[in-house]
């Protein structure tokens, strides 16, 4: 095992991407807010009820699955066209002769690294999404502080929070690995370098949505 | 010594290789010349173990390197050094640590033996004082070095050069086929280069197999050339007029 180019991955993918996923998370999380807010006024639902929407949306949906769909962008594009480059400047090769066995070096700490930092990442999502949605509604006094705690608090599942770690985690694999492969089979120049890497976002997305899906039906259905 | 035999390799319909048998030996240059698209850096890569041959068989001196699998080829593996065309160093580490890479990855040397080791490596290709700095930040020439210090790091026995001269001024490329030819002698290796400069092949050319069309054409050495009457090797080394000129005036001298 190459744990020190795993835990370099694990920087890579959770540090290098905590800023982007911050800024993403408080306005899914602030925009959610509003928008429920929108819709319930003048009707009989409570509106601590934004905080508990906002929560759980967050949670189940939004956090794991806005979190890694930017992912693919961020870091599967990035994965894809690191590795398609190795393989075009024959670092590949050049570790093959030397007796390294290169997807265990290359693609294994990158499956390792995103498998435990992306769910964190999607943890700090969930986190700074509701946090998102306090900020745009209780400063605003759209809601009071006490009613939007309230709501956040309210109707909680832990069971929700499993499926939010099973999503991550599933959608994390799915990220990784079609970005590795994407690059690392990647053939010809620098044109096609750059259609693995689209690749490498499109297809993690797609397969993303489409687990999603599947997911939701197994665990909610 | 490592012998190619019966190598056959197609690419869908394309025939690139047409039964090459050929031998290479140990603390000799072996050089493999022809025309661009001739198919030599693909039987260079079949030789290597980065192509897989349609038929045929490789044969590393008693190893039959076709059929290894596992451990016995991480093993062969172990023995084989690599000269790149683009020297293929790793952008983000430095000098030193490229050449360490091999070391990392293979022997549980500690660090001061490791240095020792690249230092010792770096010294052989005259390359003191460039242990921190960046592929990006040396010449091609340097490059060149470094890619032979790390190929030679784990002591090989046989030692593979895919164009170890392209891109580089007539000056450097006489140093880096000297710097190959010493170390080949030096250690016995079987080195294998794949080249078009005329220069290497009659300055180290020992051991000469030009490859035609996917056939092996001419064998032999360098001092051999000058007589030979195929007509292809002579239209392929004395390509242009003053190098015909020049041979004319060889012959005659004889």
């Amino acid at each position: 095992m190459y744990w020190k180019e795993t835990v370099r991955q694990m920087d890579d993918i959770g540090i290098g991407s905590l800023v982007i996923v911050c800024l993403i998370s408080i306005f899914m999380g602030a925009v959610s807010a509003i928008q429920f807010a929108y819709q319930l006024s003048g009707q009989l639902v409570p509106k601590y009820y934004i905080g508990y929407i906002v929560r759980d949306l967050t949670i189940i949906e939004l956090a794991p699955t806005i979190t890694c769909l930017v992912l693919a962008g961020k870091v599967g594009s990035n994965m894809a066209a690191e590795i398609g480059g190795m393989r075009q400047k024959e670092h590949i090769d050049a570790m093959e002769i030397m007796g390294v066995n290169t997807s265990a070096y290359v693609i294994l700490p990158k499956i390792l690294g995103g498998l435990f930092a992306i769910p964190l990442l999607v943890c700090i999502s969930a986190l700074v999404g509701i946090l998102g949605g306090y900020i745009a509604t209780v400063p605003t006094e759209i809601i009071s502080d006490i009613e939007y705690v309230r709501g956040a608090r309210s109707f909680f599942h832990p069971y929700n929070v499993f499926m939010m770690f099973v999503k991550s985690v599933v959608f994390a694999f799915i990220l990784v690995s079609v970005s590795c492969y994407q690059g690392y089979f990647v053939k010809g120049g620098s044109i096609e370098l750059g259609k693995a890497s689209t690749a490498a976002v499109v297809y993690s997305d797609i397969l993303i949505l489409l687990a999603d899906y599947v997911i939701a039906l197994l665990l909610m259905a | 010594m490592i012998r190619a035999e019966g190598i056959f390799k197609s690419f869908g319909d394309k025939e690139v290789l047409k039964g090459i048998d050929a031998t290479f030996e140990a603390g000799k240059t072996n050089l493999i010349i022809g025309r661009s698209g001739a198919g030599k850096t693909v039987l260079l890569k079949i030789l290597v173990g980065l192509l897989k041959p349609s038929s045929g068989t490789i044969w590393y001196d008693k190893d039959n390197f076709s059929l290894l699998e596992g451990r016995k080829l991480r093993e062969i593996r172990l023995k084989v050094g690599m000269l790149f065309q683009g020297s293929a160093l790793f952008d983000s580490l430095t000098v030193q640590q490229n050449v360490q890479f091999p070391l990392d990855m293979f022997t549980n040397f500690t660090y001061k033996e490791k240095l020792n080791r690249v230092n010792e490596c770096l010294e052989r290709v005259n390359l003191e004082n460039a242990n921190d700095k960046y592929p990006s930040e040396i010449s091609g020439g340097m490059q060149k070095r470094v890619g032979i210090a790390r190929a030679i790091v784990l002591n090989p026995t046989y030692l593979f050069c895919d164009e170890p001269n392209s891109g580089l001024d007539p000056k450097t490329s006489i140093v880096i086929d000297e710097l190959i030819k010493d170390i080949t002698i030096e250690n016995n290796i079987t080195t294998i280069i794949n080249t078009h400069d005329m220069n290497s092949v009659m300055e180290i050319g020992e051991n000469i197999v030009f490859i035609h069309d996917g056939y092996l054409e001419w064998n032999g050495s360098r001092n051999q050339v000058l007589d030979s009457t195929n007509m292809r090797l002579q239209e392929f080394i004395f390509a242009s007029p003053f190098l015909q000129r020049l041979r004319k005036a060889a012959l005659n001298n004889h």
